[in-house]
């Protein structure tokens, strides 16, 4: 067991602990903030697999961005704790079972002859000036450039259907006309009256 | 250091010695940037309210000094104030969450200082030259919002989570501008490495930082930092004059004061940031002799406290942005912008290099 060894077990640990808590915790603000750790902890387990350019994109955009708004939602909630955990232990055997299943194939999986430790040795560790992003780069834009671009056309779509699902116009809203204000002139807004000196009583 | 590592793997073993000599070699280099940067934090603050007392005709802090020295009045002022932070109360309100409350202000001084680990001082001075830098910035600084959230919620006030959601969502929308920003940066010197994107303005004089051909990006860069940190004009989050503090109106003793110490190193780290990628990092404005005698650290600190100083004029002369006014700003103009120019970028990178290198000052690469 050396240093790497022991890095992985810690990560692996607060990775299991950490998910497993985002699914018994009581409060719905902490499992988002577990959920947050259980990331954040993917992410060093990537690192280790000489994956940085998804580690450091999870951390920016699951960490950074998603769960932000998530915790946004959750905080502003008025949750019914009580109500939120009546149905636990009546669905808690599909729950389980379904679990088991997930369980059962994965283990189908890595112990199957295709996935051996044999079939896929660790691969060498790259020099220390590869550049991973680069290279991921280079495949995404050339090889597997129409899907990408598929992918990406399909999240656009899926932005602009809730923008306009939620979208509706009001007659009666304030807002401001920049334009508008910018344009504004001094003779529009103010009035120079000559006044007549008066005298003090 | 040689005769330390064999000292190392002497008592540990080869590998066990190597792995604890790493450890407590990166422990010295992580203390050697942390405490210059804190005790640059408290002289910020100290710059910070002399300045703005300058601008508005006061003479600011003028009392505390050392050893009675009159010359150097004012300049105690602040370890002053860190020792009366210390020795206050930290007070937990009822009805607050403590363990979030008290990990709120942690969580937001984490990333303000992990941050630094891939900074680059000068050409060799960096304690993690790694691949993927900038990327791990920006993942570094999303991070910080964490911590004001959390003060919000965990307080058990009205006030403090309004202003923890003012300010989610100010970061998160100011997020992608900077992201745009930094990708033209990337576009022009095609690494992520820190290092390497301070390498690529190298030339004959100041007109090879990027600042010039990027100049847009620049202001969409640092007004975004600027919105970032939660500074004036910014400073919707706190914004005392409508909700009382912001997030941190329960916090009280050194619990505050992480949450003012984290604010202020990270107005550092987005000026170092700046300096780094618009302004040539340790690189000597002119290539010239008297110039380059000067350590690039300090052409870097000299470039950090120029836009410090910005960050304090801001303060000192904007009034504060209404809420609409900031996601506007944010969402209608400076994205926009970044994207365009993203694509500007990209066609001047597609032209043909006879073309390119007709470009006045050869600009473009």
């Amino acid at each position: 067991m050396n240093f790497q060894d022991i890095i992985f077990y810690v990560f692996s640990t607060v990775l299991i602990v950490s998910a497993l808590g985002v699914v018994t915790s009581r409060n719905p603000v902490y499992s988002a903030l577990l959920l947050v750790l259980s990331f954040i902890t993917c992410a060093g387990l990537w690192l280790l697999l000489e994956a940085e350019f998804l580690a450091i994109t999870l951390v920016l955009v699951y960490v950074g961005a998603v769960m932000v708004l998530f915790l946004f939602v959750v905080m502003m909630l008025d949750i019914n704790l009580a109500q939120l955990r009546e149905g636990f232990w009546r669905w808690f055997p599909v729950g389980g079972l379904i679990a088991l299943i997930i369980v059962a194939e994965i283990t189908l999986i890595m112990s199957g002859s295709y996935f051996g430790l044999e079939e896929m040795p660790a691969p060498d560790p790259k020099p220390a000036d590869y550049s991973n992003t680069k290279e991921l780069g280079r495949v995404l834009y050339t090889e597997y450039v129409y899907a990408f671009e598929l992918a990406a056309v399909l999240l656009l779509v899926a932005m602009v259907a809730a923008i306009a699902l939620t979208l509706r116009h009001r007659e009666d809203k304030k807002s401001l006309d920049v334009a508008r204000q910018v344009s504004v002139r001094k003779e529009d807004r103010l009035r120079i009256v000559s006044m007549a000196a008066e005298k003090k009583e | 250091m040689e005769s330390i590592q064999q000292l190392f793997e002497q008592f540990f073993g080869l590998e066990w010695g190597f792995m604890l000599f790493t450890l407590v070699k990166n422990l010295v280099y992580i203390i050697a940037i942390a405490v210059p940067l804190l005790l640059g934090v408290a002289y910020l603050t100290f710059a910070e309210r002399k300045i703005i007392a300058y601008m508005q005709i006061r003479v600011g802090p003028n009392r505390v000094t050392f050893f009675g020295i009159p010359w150097l009045r004012g300049w105690g002022q602040p370890i002053a104030d860190a020792v009366k932070a210390l020795m206050k109360e930290i007070v937990i309100p009822t009805g607050a969450n403590k363990f979030l409350f008290i990990l709120a202000p942690i969580l937001t001084i984490m990333p303000a200082l992990a941050a630094w680990a891939v900074v680059p001082f000068s050409a060799e001075l960096v304690l993690a030259d790694i691949n993927a830098g900038l990327l791990y910035i920006l993942a570094m600084t999303s991070m910080g919002i964490y911590g004001v959230i959390i003060a919000g919620w965990a307080s058990n006030s009205k006030y403090a989570f309004l202003g923890a959601m003012r300010s989610a969502a100010q970061v998160v929308s100011y997020e992608l501008a900077m992201g745009f920003a930094l990708v033209c940066v990337l576009m022009m010197s095609q690494s992520l490495n820190l290092g390497d994107i301070v390498n690529g303005q190298q030339g004959g004089s100041m007109l090879n930082w990027y600042l010039i051909p990027l100049f847009p990006m620049f202001l969409v860069y640092f007004i975004s930092g600027v919105a970032e940190t939660n500074r004036a004009p910014f400073d919707v989050a706190e914004g005392e004059s409508e909700i009382v503090a912001g997030f941190h109106v329960d916090y009280s003793g050194m619990a505050f004061t992480v949450f003012f110490l984290a604010e202020y190193a990270n107005m550092i780290l987005v000026a170092t940031l700046t300096a780094i990628m618009f302004l040539g990092g340790w690189l000597p404005p002119l290539d010239i002799a008297l110039f380059n005698m000067v350590p690039g650290f300090i052409w870097l600190l000299l470039k950090i406290a120029f836009l410090l100083f910005f960050f304090l004029w801001f303060r000192a002369t904007f009034p504060r942005y209404r809420y609409d006014q900031i996601m506007r700003l944010g969402w209608k103009v400076f994205i926009p912008i970044t994207l365009i120019w993203i694509v500007v970028l990209g066609l001047i990178m597609q032209l043909p290099e006879s073309v390119r290198n007709d470009f006045p000052y050869n600009l473009w690469f």
